[in-house]
């Protein structure tokens, strides 16, 4: 799901920055209200976390590969803005050092993986573990089924961007100067590519994790940081 | 969890190895302009221009003209790129956190 250069044309690479300039820049502020000095190191393994869980790259039948992004979890434990933190340092270091997902496309990059699925995964965890004691299982659950939601809407997400290229860019000859398939082909794609496989690995790997840390950790499963910001919501 | 982080660093060439066993290429919408080639016969304008805007250090998370070594060699760089990864990812985790946290 890392977009690289040359696949996204300059309106939608714009257009990701756009986006994500705000989402930054709110992420930062609720982050310094919200994050406690002790929960430091921990926002800093989320984004290792997220950086090496992307290393793990499964094939597919289709010849083709992916993987988990781990933003669920680190929103389960840190709240989703934070997620959204984490997820883009660790996206900046694989564009930067490694050249996984492009310059250009790093802010799309960044709304898919760091937006999209935090938000959407925290959304799904919150709603199917309800009230439920820290500790249930209905978390696990909910935790599994959250980052497989995440990260199939996330891949969603990118095969739009890659998919209305063709409809922006082309030559007068028809030819595609960037992405070459349109979303009839790039919806199927991303989405059933992880719908099928990717995005049971991060289910895997969410629920895995969440009952690892019930039974050793279970005070980073409270939501704790989530409280002020809906206090100063309910105002 | 520190410690989960470094024993996935240490198994991360699994990502290189099983793929590579199944013959997987790149992945959706991740070809080398080469692979573009081969598919679609041209290699789009704007992604021809854009395709080499940056050279990374650790290319493909291994060292650059490494591509044709074998899974041995890829899997010991792997796991030096994982090592990176993660240390800069704590380092500027870390820093970023320090600058936002709450002073308490």
């Amino acid at each position: 799901m890392h977009i690289p250069d040359g696949y996204l044309g300059p309106v939608t690479c714009a257009a990701g920055y756009a986006v994500m300039a705000p989402v930054w820049a709110i992420a930062a502020n609720r982050v310094k209200k919200t994050l406690e000095a002790k929960q430091v190191p921990l926002l800093a393994i989320g984004a290792a976390f997220s950086f090496v869980i992307m290393m793990f790259n499964i094939p597919i039948p289709g010849g083709t590969t992916g993987h988990a992004v781990g933003a669920v979890l680190v929103a389960i434990l840190l709240g989703p803005w934070a997620a959204t933190i984490a997820v883009t340092v660790s996206l900046a270091i694989q564009a930067l050092l490694f050249g996984d997902g492009g310059i250009t496309a790093f802010g799309a990059n960044c709304f898919n993986m760091a937006f999209v699925l935090p938000f959407v995964g925290y959304g799904v965890y919150l709603l199917i573990s309800g009230k439920s004691e820290i500790t249930s299982f209905r978390r696990v659950v909910a935790a599994g089924i959250a980052g497989y939601v995440g990260l199939v809407v996330s891949a969603f997400a990118a095969s739009i961007e890659f998919g209305i290229q063709p409809l922006l860019h082309h030559t007068a000859e028809g030819q595609a100067l960037y992405c070459p398939y349109g979303l009839n082909f790039t919806i199927p794609a991303m989405v059933g590519s992880h719908a099928i496989g990717f995005g049971w690995v991060e289910l895997i790997v969410t629920a895995f994790v969440v009952k690892f840390l019930q039974k050793q950790e279970p005070d980073l499963l409270r939501p704790t940081l989530l409280q002020p910001v809906v206090k100063e919501a309910t105002k | 969890m520190g410690i989960g982080v470094g024993i996935l660093a240490v198994l991360s060439p699994i990502g290189l190895i099983f793929p590579a066993l199944f013959k997987a290429g790149s992945a959706w919408g991740e070809w080398g302009s080469a692979e573009i080639k081969n598919m679609l016969g041209y290699i789009p304008n704007g992604l021809g221009k854009l395709a080499s805007l940056w050279t990374a250090i650790l290319p493909d998370y291994s060292f650059a003209g490494w591509e044709e070594k074998g899974l041995g060699s890829r899997s010991l760089a792997y796991i030096i790129s994982a090592v990176v990864g993660i240390a800069l990812c704590v380092g500027l985790g870390w820093l970023l956190g320090k600058i936002l946290a709450k002073k308490n």
